[in-house]
């Protein structure tokens, strides 16, 4: 269980809420809210206050990149260092089934990075994001530039992940019924503050 | 015969008659409309000024033969190297870091080069006899200057316009050394590019200042060369060592034991 307490910074006042296994929360708010900055705090991007705890434990005790090897983030602009689409991937062969469903064809691993479309590079960088295993995903308007057919890929592909290996989301989206479909709870951000509310 | 003769000496009629050559480019500057002529004629003054200010002071400290006046000297000019190292910057490490990393950096590799070439090589009796230590840390400086602001300009730089993708690795759980790894060697290769091309380019299409100043003061050209080889190979080491404190002292100071990249710790560049 992701445990957050009191997180806060620059930009969004304390915040507190958990996560359970296999459990999606969608954060929600207008552009500017604080949603993202909420993602890098809890992703440790960012210096923060307050507590965050995985399993019991504080994440002080986790390092850094250990931390973030529980935690994933998938930003809504991903970053890409090499010049092939294959050199992000650790091992690109055994991630035929997340490409086939996300659309994503195989050749894609000799495309030169400049190559793939905004809406290739998300459901790419969902791959990457996935391939390390993380136990929770934070996930920043993943669909945002998709297609339908893509969107209800990506929805299907998190929500077996969720049921199937207890993976927990945390979601921002602007789409009232993507936030319905994909969380049993949503978080409201506005003007730097959080609220839970139901479904 | 030895080859070594008498050397030259200018009056200021032979200064007066270089000048034209500046006051020419001025003329063309208004010609053309290039709005260089005032830039030109008070960096000219400048130079001549500070030059003059210059012989002065070291015809006093090549005098007195003061270990303390050479050290005093020497921080001088480490200390207005710092400040250009700073001033060369698109993207300034926020407070006093900026001066801070990229003075002790070139301190560090100049001084340490300095000395190792005076106590090992050159040997002058005593060994910090400003004639040799203050024009070699100069040139040692100069080109670590160099070395150390274009590192430390790539490397902010770079962090900046590649954060999405440093943040990328950070986040698939690399350590800051690995997901840092690319700007650094860029920032490493920038440093150390431009004593690469010099050496490369020496004794084919230029002859470097040091040298001529040597044939024209009489010594022979083959010891002449011997001296500007030892001076390139103290330069590349300066460089190299300058570039290294600069940049790694850079990482640890744009991320944080969190393995957190801290752009925070950036000045917003003005304008």
């Amino acid at each position: 269980m992701l445990e957050v307490r009191a997180l806060s910074r620059i930009g969004l006042s304390a915040v507190s809420f958990q996560l359970e296994a296999g459990e999606c929360l969608a954060v929600r708010g207008p552009s500017g809210a604080g949603k993202s900055l909420l993602l890098r705090a809890v992703a440790d991007l960012d210096p923060s206050e307050g507590d965050v705890l995985w399993q019991g434990r504080e994440r002080r005790h986790f390092g850094g990149p250990e931390w973030r090897g529980i935690v994933g983030y998938l930003p809504a602009e991903p970053g890409w260092w090499g010049d092939s689409v294959g050199e992000h991937f650790r091992h690109w062969p055994l991630l035929g089934d997340l490409r086939g469903r996300l659309g994503i064809p195989d050749d894609a691993r000799d495309w030169p990075i400049t190559r793939p479309s905004t809406g290739e590079r998300m459901r790419l960088a969902l791959i990457r994001a996935l391939e390390r295993k993380p136990k929770v995903l934070l996930l920043d308007e993943p669909t945002a530039a998709l297609d339908a057919k893509s969107v209800a890929a990506v929805e299907e592909l998190i929500a077996e992940k969720r049921r199937d290996e207890g993976l927990a989301a945390l979601w921002v989206t602007h789409d009232e019924g993507q936030g319905g479909r994909v969380a049993s709870r949503i978080l409201a951000v506005e003007k730097g503050h959080a609220r839970l509310e139901g479904a | 015969m030895d080859g070594s003769a008498a050397y030259i000496a200018l009056d200021y009629w032979d200064l007066s008659l270089g000048s034209l050559l500046v006051l020419a480019n001025a003329g063309l500057s208004l010609a053309l409309q290039l709005g260089l002529h005032k830039r030109l004629l008070v960096s000219s003054v400048r130079m001549v000024v500070q030059l003059f200010l210059m012989g002065l002071v070291l015809t006093v400290i090549f005098t007195r033969l003061s270990p303390y006046l050479t050290s005093l000297a020497a921080l001088i000019m480490v200390a207005f190297a710092g400040r250009e190292v700073a001033a060369r910057q698109e993207r300034r490490l926020a407070g006093l870091w900026s001066y801070g990393l990229g003075t002790a950096s070139m301190m560090l590799a100049a001084v340490l080069v300095t000395v190792l070439a005076l106590t090992t090589a050159l040997k002058p009796d005593p060994w910090y006899d400003p004639r040799y230590a203050l024009p070699l840390l100069g040139m040692i400086l100069g080109n670590t200057m160099t070395g150390v602001s274009l590192g430390m300009n790539s490397l902010t730089t770079g962090l900046h316009q590649r954060r999405a993708a440093v943040e990328a690795r950070l986040m698939l759980g690399d350590d800051r050394r690995a997901a840092f790894g690319p700007v650094v060697r860029q920032a490493l290769r920038h440093a150390l590019m431009p004593i690469i091309n010099v050496m490369s380019a020496t004794g084919v299409v230029s002859i470097p200042g040091m040298m001529t100043g040597q044939i024209l003061g009489g010594v022979p050209p083959t010891e002449a060369v011997k001296y500007q080889i030892m001076i390139l190979f103290l330069i590349a080491g300066g460089v190299g060592l300058g570039a290294l404190a600069a940049v790694f002292g850079g990482v640890q100071r744009l991320s944080d034991p969190r393995h957190r990249l801290r752009l925070d710790r950036l000045r917003t560049p003005k304008g």
